[in-house]
C-alpha cells in the first residue's frame, strides 16, 4: 500500500510538469490553432538554461549561495525558452497561420534544428544538474512512506505557476484580450486590438512555461538534448483529454494521466502500463471527442 | 468623414465589389441598401480591412487608412457591429464591453450613457455574452462599439433576426446617436427601418452602386422594387 501510495505522489508530482508545458501548449494551440511540434524543445531548452545557471553558480560565485540557484534558474529558464518561444513565432509560425497540417511538418524541423543546437553546445551525452541541498531528504509521514522534497517543491512550483497563469488569463487586461482573440480574432481585431501582437506574446509565454516545466524536471534526473521528445507526447496527451484551450481542463487531465498512468504501471509493467493509458484515452475520445471539459454555449458560430 | 473612392474587394479569386464610390458626411446617416449577396457586408468588411482590397482609397476625415491594418482602423474611430453581432461567446457581458475600451488601449471607463441606452444590459453584466437572446446580443454589440466614442459608427443589418419591440428600441437608440452628433453608416434590407432614421441612402446590386439620393427624396416603390427579390 505504501509503495502504491508513493507511486501515486510520484505520479502525480511528474504530471504536474507536464500540466505546465500542456498549458503552453493548449494555449497557443487555442489561440493560433498551430500545432507545434517542438514545444517538447522549449523543455529542453529550460533544462539547459537551468544547467547553464548552476554552471555559472559553481564557478563564479561563492560555494555558500550555491543552493539558491535554483531560484534564479527558474526565471531563466522561463525567459530562455520564451525568447526562443518569441523568435521562433517571428521567423516560422507567423506564416503558418491557419495551415495546420503544414505547421505539424515545419515545427517537427525545427525541433530537429533545435536538438541538434543542443547537441552541438554542450555534446550529445546528458548533463547532470545538481539538487540544491536543502532540496535533499524526503519528509517522513510514517516509517515506509517518506514524499522527497523535490517533487513537494515541484507540485509547490506548479501551483505557484497555475494560479499566476489563472489570474493572467482571467483577471487581467491582457487575459482578457488573449481570450478574445481565441473566440474570434476578425472582431477583436475590429475593436483595436492587435491580433499579431497578442500572437507573438503568447506564443512566447507557452514557450515559456514549457521552460520552467524543463528546469523542474532537471530535479528529477539527467538532461539531454532529446528531453523534449521523451515529454512531448504526454504532455499532448494531456491537452487532448482536458479539451483545447481550457485551464480546469489541463488541470485535470494531467492529473488522470498522472495517477492512471502509475496505478496501470503498478498493476502490470511499464510498457503495458502505458499501452493501457494510451487506449483508456482513445476509448475516452470517442465517448468525448472534445475531452473533458468543453464549453457549450448560445452562439451559432462554432 | 468617410470617402470611399473607386474600390475594389475580393474573397480569394473572386471580386465582390467592383468599383464603389460612397461617401459619409459628418453627423450624416447613411444607408446602403440591396439584397442578399450583392456585396453590403463585404462593403463594411472591407473599409474594417478584414478582406482583400487590392484597389481604390478609403479616406476618414481626409486621411487614407486603407494600408492600415483592421486594428489600427478600430483605432483611428471606426466603431463596427457586425451582421451575426460577433459577441465574444465565452466571456462575460462586462468583459464583453471592457473590450470595447481596447481602442484606448484598454483605458478609461463605461460611462453610464450606455447603460441608459440599454438597460438590459445593466442586468446582464455577470452573464455569458453566448448566453444571451438575439436581441440582447445586438444591443450589447452597440454598446461595446460606443464605449470607445468612436468617430464613425457601422452597422450590419442591425434588425435582422430580432423581435419587432427591440428593433424599435434600436431605432430609438440610432436616432440619439445621431443627436449626439455621431456620423453613422448602416447597410440594411428593412426599408421601412430606414425611412424614419436615415438621411441618405445607396443601393448597391452586384458589386456596384445603381442609386443614390436622399431618403426624402426617395421614391420608396422604385427602391422597394430594386431591393427585394
Amino acid at each position: 500500500m505504501d509503495t502504491y501510495l508513493l507511486q501515486i505522489f510520484n505520479g502525480i508530482s511528474v504530471s504536474s510538469i507536464f500540466m505546465l508545458a500542456a498549458l503552453g501548449l493548449a494555449i497557443t494551440f487555442g489561440l493560433m490553432k498551430i500545432i507545434n511540434m517542438a514545444h517538447g524543445e522549449f523543455i529542453m531548452i529550460g533544462a539547459y538554461a537551468a544547467y547553464v545557471i548552476q554552471n555559472i553558480f559553481s564557478q563564479y560565485l561563492p560555494a555558500s549561495i550555491f543552493d539558491f540557484y535554483f531560484f534564479i534558474a527558474i526565471p531563466a529558464s522561463f525567459l530562455a525558452a520564451g525568447i526562443f518561444g518569441w523568435v521562433l513565432e517571428r521567423l516560422v509560425i507567423c506564416h503558418l497561420y491557419g495551415r495546420a497540417l503544414d505547421s505539424i511538418l515545419a515545427t517537427w524541423g525545427v525541433s530537429l534544428i533545435l536538438q541538434q543546437l543542443a547537441r552541438s553546445i554542450f555534446g550529445a551525452p546528458n548533463v547532470d544538474v545538481k539538487s540544491p541541498d536543502w532540496l535533499n531528504g524526503a519528509l517522513l509521514i510514517h516509517p515506509g512512506l517518506q514524499l522527497p522534497y523535490k517533487r513537494l517543491f515541484i507540485m509547490l512550483m506548479v501551483i505557484i505557476c497555475m494560479t499566476a497563469i489563472y489570474y493572467l488569463m482571467y483577471r487581467s487586461n491582457y487575459g482578457r484580450k488573449i481570450r478574445a482573440v481565441m473566440q474570434n480574432r476578425a472582431m477583436a481585431a475590429s475593436l483595436g486590438i492587435n491580433t499579431r501582437k497578442i500572437d507573438a506574446y503568447t506564443f512566447a509565454f507557452g514557450s515559456g512555461l514549457a521552460g520552467i516545466a524543463g528546469c523542474a524536471l532537471t530535479l528529477l534526473g539527467s538532461i539531454g538534448p532529446t528531453l523534449g521528445t521523451n515529454y512531448i507526447v504526454d504532455t499532448f496527451m494531456v491537452v487532448v483529454l482536458g479539451g483545447v484551450g481550457s485551464l480546469w481542463g489541463t488541470i485535470a487531465g494531467g492529473f488522470l494521466i498522472g495517477t492512471g498512468n502509475t496505478t496501470l504501471e503498478f498493476l502490470t509493467d511499464a510498457t503495458l502500463g502505458k499501452v493501457l493509458i494510451f487506449t483508456l484515452v482513445i476509448i475516452f475520445l470517442q465517448w468525448r471527442p472534445k475531452g473533458l471539459f468543453t464549453i457549450n454555449s448560445r452562439s451559432l458560430d462554432e | 468623414m468617410l470617402e470611399v473612392k473607386n474600390l475594389q474587394a475580393f474573397y480569394g479569386e473572386s471580386i465582390i465589389l467592383k468599383n464603389i464610390n460612397l461617401d459619409v458626411q459628418e453627423g450624416r446617416i447613411v444607408c446602403l441598401l440591396g439584397r442578399n449577396g450583392v456585396g453590403k457586408s463585404t462593403f463594411l468588411k472591407s473599409i474594417m480591412g478584414l478582406v482583400n482590397t487590392p484597389c481604390g482609397s478609403i479616406r476618414l476625415q481626409g486621411s487614407e487608412i486603407i494600408d492600415q491594418p483592421t486594428y489600427a482602423r478600430a483605432r483611428a474611430g471606426i466603431g463596427y457591429v457586425p451582421q451575426g453581432r460577433d459577441i465574444f461567446p465565452h466571456i462575460s457581458v462586462k468583459e464583453n464591453l471592457q473590450l470595447g475600451l481596447e481602442v484606448n488601449n484598454g483605458k478609461g471607463n463605461i460611462s453610464p450613457e450606455v447603460y441608459e441606452l440599454f438597460p438590459i444590459l445593466k442586468e446582464m453584466l455577470a452573464r455569458k455574452g453566448g448566453n444571451l437572446s438575439g436581441g440582447q446580443q445586438q444591443q450589447l454589440a452597440i454598446a461595446r462599439a460606443l464605449v470607445a466614442h468612436p468617430k464613425l459608427l457601422m452597422f450590419d443589418e442591425p434588425t435582422e433576426g430580432i423581435q419587432p419591440s427591440i428593433i424599435k428600441d434600436i431605432g430609438k437608440v440610432i436616432l440619439h446617436l445621431k443627436k449626439e452628433g455621431y456620423t453613422i453608416l448602416i447597410v440594411e434590407q428593412y426599408l421601412e427601418f430606414i425611412l424614419d432614421i436615415a438621411d441618405y441612402y445607396y443601393v448597391m446590386d452586384k458589386g456596384t452602386i445603381v442609386a443614390q439620393g436622399f431618403v426624402c427624396d426617395m421614391d420608396k416603390e422604385t427602391i422597394q422594387h430594386k431591393i427585394s427579390i
